[in-house]
C-alpha cells in the first residue's frame, strides 16, 4: 500500500542555515505519527512542506502518490482539500463566527446545502465537546481550549484524510488536554484517518501516536512505534524520555 | 480500499431478490468528495424509493467509503430515522448512531429589520461613545504631558524621532511632487485670467497668499493624513490583536506616554516642517511656470513677495500645520484605540480614521478662516 506522505532526501536551508539535512519519511495510511523535537528544530517547516505550503530546499515530497513539485495549483488546492491542518495558534477568521468558521470550508461545495451544512456544523462542534450555543460567538470571545477545539472542528469539517495537528495540546490544561487526546483518538477510530502530529506531550505521545519521529541534529535520529524509540539512546531522546516524566509515562528505565 | 477512492462517485442501482422484494444497494464512495455537487441529484433520486418505505431494502454494504456527510444525506432522506430493512457494515454503523444522537438546535429566528428609530437610536449611541472616548483620550494625554513636564526624564525621545522620521521625512517626496503640481496649475490658471486683465504682476499676490495661507498647509495635511493617520490607527489596532497593548499595561507602561504622545508631538512638531517645504516647492514650481506663461522675471517675482503677501500668512500656515499635526494624530489614535480584535473591525476603524482625520482638518482650517478674516488678507 502506497504512503500518504512521503519525503525523500529532503533538505531545508534558509539562508545557508541548515533546518534538515536529507530527511527520508514515509507515513503509512491510518497512521499517527507524532513528529517531537527540540524548539526550532524545524518541525513546524517539515509539516508546511508536506502541505507544499513551504517547498523544501532539495528533495522530493510526495502527497497521496503525487508530487507536490509536478503539481498545478488547482491540483494541489484539490489534494489540500483532502486534508485537515490545525494550526499552532489556531488560525480561526476572526472577524466569523464561530458557525461561520466551520462552515466556511463546506460552503466551497456547491451541492452541499444550507441545511445539511448547518447540521454537519453543529455535529462536528458535538465532535469536538463544545455545546451548540458557542456557535455564536466570535474567535476572540473563546478561551485558548475552546479556540483549538473550534479548531479542530474546521480542520475535520472536510473529512479529511489526512489530518495536520500542530502542537494541539499547548495551553491547555492537563484535564482539557487529556479530553482532547481522547477525542482526537475516538474520531481517529471512528473515521480512520490518518495524522501528522507537532507536540512536546509525552502523555498525547504515549496514548496517540502510533510512531514516532524524533527530529535532532538536522535529522530523524528515532522512527518506529513509541515505546520503541523512547528506548532509544539518542542525547535528546534520552534527555526527552528518559527524565523522570518520561519514566513515568513510557516506563523507559532510568 | 485505494488511495484514489475519494474521486470515486457515489452511485446507486436497485436489484430485485426471489421474492419480488426491491433493494436499493449503495455503491461507489458516500463521502463529502464523493458526493460533492451531486447532492441534490441523488436526494431526488432517491426519494421515490423512500416513500415506498417498507417494501424496500437499503444495502450499504457495497460502498467503498461513507463519512458524516453521506450518513447525514442518507439520514435526512429518511426523515431522521433509520430505514427498516438496512444491510450495513459494522464500522459504519457509528457513524449513523451519531446522528441519532445528536440534535441540531433550531435556527434562531431571524434578526429584526432595522427601523428608522433603531438606526437613529444607534448613530447616537456611537457618536456619545465617540465623544466620551474622545474626551477620555485627550484628558489623558493632557494629564500625561503634565506628568512628563514634571519628570523629563520620562519624555519617549527615541519614539518621537522614529515617529518624525517616518511621518514626516518620508512624506518629504510625496508632498513635493503634489506641491509642483498644484504650484503649475494655479500659476498657469490664474495667468490665462490675469493676461485678459492686463496685470500680469498679480500673479504674486495670488499665489502667495492662496498658496501659503491656505493650500500648503490642507495640501500637506490631507496627504499626511491618509499617509501617518491609515499606520497610526493599524499599528494600535495590531498592537489590540496581538495583546501588546495589554502586555505595555501589565509593564506598568502607559500607553498614552509611550504610544499615543509622540505620535502627537511627531505629527505636532513635523507637519508644520512639512507646511514649509510644500510651501516653497509650490511657490518656486508657480513662479517658474509665472516666468513662462508671463514673462514675470524670476528676481523681480521674488523681490516682489514680501510686499504683496502679508508675513502673517505664513505665519497662519505654520501654526495651521502644527494644529492640524494634532488633530490628525489624535484622531488616528482615537480610532486605532478603538479596534477590536479581529481583522474586520481593523479595516473598518482604519478607513473611519483616515476619513475623519481628513474632514477633522477641514473643519478646523474652516473655523481658522473664519476666525482670523481680518488678518493678513487686503
Amino acid at each position: 500500500m502506497s504512503a500518504v506522505v512521503e519525503l525523500q532526501a529532503v533538505s531545508t536551508r534558509f539562508d545557508q542555515q541548515l533546518v534538515h539535512d536529507r530527511i527520508d519519511l514515509r507515513i503509512a495510511r491510518h497512521d499517527i505519527l507524532g513528529l517531537v523535537g527540540g524548539s526550532g528544530s524545524g518541525k513546524t517547516t517539515l509539516m508546511r512542506e508536506m502541505i507544499g505550503l513551504d517547498a523544501p530546499t532539495e528533495g522530493i515530497v510526495t502527497l497521496f502518490g503525487r508530487r507536490l513539485c509536478d503539481l498545478r495549483s488547482e491540483e494541489l488546492a484539490n489534494l489540500r482539500r483532502r486534508c485537515g491542518i490545525l494550526f499552532q495558534g489556531g488560525a480561526l477568521f476572526s472577524a466569523f463566527t464561530v458557525f461561520d468558521n466551520i462552515a466556511f470550508p463546506l460552503r466551497e461545495y456547491p451541492g452541499i446545502d444550507t441545511g445539511l451544512i448547518r447540521d454537519l456544523v453543529y455535529m462536528k462542534l458535538a465532535a469536538v465537546g463544545l455545546k451548540p450555543d458557542v456557535a455564536g460567538r466570535l474567535p476572540a470571545e473563546l478561551s485558548g481550549g475552546m479556540a483549538k477545539r473550534v479548531a479542530l472542528a474546521r480542520a475535520l469539517a472536510l473529512e479529511p484524510e489526512l489530518l495536520f495537528l500542530d502542537e494541539p495540546t499547548s495551553g491547555l490544561d492537563p484535564v482539557t488536554a487529556q479530553g482532547f487526546v481522547d477525542h482526537l483518538h475516538n474520531l481517529h477510530r471512528e473515521l480512520g484517518f490518518t495524522a501528522v502530529v507537532i507536540t512536546h506531550d509525552l502523555d498525547l505521545m504515549h496514548d496517540l501516536c502510533t510512531r514516532l519521529a524524533i527530529l535532532a541534529d538536522h535529522k530523524l535520529v528515532a522512527l518506529g512505534p513509541p515505546d520503541e524509540v523512547a528506548r532509544n539512546d539518542h542525547p535528546f531522546v534520552a534527555a526527552m524520555f528518559h527524565g523522570e516524566r518520561g519514566r513515568r509515562v513510557f516506563g523507559t528505565p532510568p | 480500499m485505494a488511495l484514489a477512492g475519494a474521486e470515486h462517485q457515489a452511485t446507486f442501482h436497485t436489484a430485485t431478490d426471489e421474492d419480488g422484494r426491491t433493494s436499493v444497494v449503495l455503491t461507489g464512495s458516500w463521502t463529502l468528495r464523493g458526493i460533492g455537487r451531486q447532492a441534490p441529484a441523488l436526494t431526488e433520486a432517491l426519494r421515490p424509493y423512500v416513500e415506498q418505505a417498507p417494501h424496500v431494502a437499503w444495502d450499504c454494504e457495497a460502498v467503498e467509503a461513507l463519512d458524516n456527510v453521506g450518513a447525514l444525506l442518507l439520514w435526512r432522506l429518511h426523515g431522521f430515522t433509520r430505514p427498516d430493512h438496512v444491510r450495513i457494515r459494522e464500522e459504519h454503523r457509528a457513524l449513523f448512531r451519531h446522528w441519532s444522537e445528536r440534535v441540531t438546535p433550531p435556527t434562531r429566528e431571524t434578526r429584526r429589520r432595522p427601523t428608522l428609530l433603531s438606526v437613529a437610536a444607534r448613530a447616537g449611541k456611537d457618536l456619545v461613545s465617540h465623544a466620551l472616548g474622545f474626551t477620555e483620550l485627550v484628558g489623558q494625554v493632557v494629564l500625561d504631558v503634565i506628568g512628563l513636564v514634571r519628570a523629563p526624564a520620562q519624555i519617549p525621545w527615541i519614539e518621537i524621532s522614529g515617529t518624525l522620521y517616518e511621518a514626516g521625512v518620508r512624506a518629504l517626496g510625496i508632498t513635493a511632487l503634489v506641491g509642483i503640481l498644484v504650484g503649475v496649475v494655479m500659476s498657469y490658471l490664474s495667468a490665462l485670467e490675469l493676461r485678459t486683465f492686463g496685470a500680469p504682476s498679480f500673479i504674486v499676490n495670488i499665489l502667495g497668499i492662496s498658496i501659503l495661507r491656505e493650500l500648503g498647509p490642507l495640501l500637506a495635511a490631507i496627504l499626511v493624513a491618509g499617509r501617518s493617520g491609515s499606520a497610526m490607527a493599524a499599528e494600535l489596532g495590531v498592537m489590540r490583536i496581538t495583546e501588546e497593548l495589554d502586555a505595555l499595561s501589565a509593564m506598568g507602561v502607559s500607553r498614552t506616554v509611550r504610544l499615543v504622545i509622540p505620535k502627537i508631538l511627531a505629527l505636532t512638531i513635523g507637519l508644520p516642517l512639512l507646511v514649509i517645504w510644500t510651501d516653497a516647492i509650490a511657490l518656486v514650481a508657480g513662479m517658474v511656470t509665472a516666468h513662462i506663461a508671463l514673462g514675470i522675471s524670476i528676481p523681480g517675482f521674488i523681490h516682489a513677495i514680501p510686499s504683496a503677501v502679508p508675513l502673517i500668512n505664513l505665519v497662519l500656515g505654520i501654526v495651521k500645520g502644527a494644529v492640524f499635526g494634532t488633530v490628525i494624530a489624535l484622531v488616528a489614535c482615537h480610532f486605532g484605540l478603538r479596534i477590536l480584535p479581529n481583522t474586520q473591525s481593523l479595516g473598518a476603524e482604519t478607513t473611519n480614521a483616515v476619513v475623519t482625520a481628513i474632514t477633522a482638518v477641514i473643519f478646523v482650517d474652516a473655523i481658522f478662516a473664519v476666525v482670523f478674516r481680518s488678518q493678513g488678507l487686503p
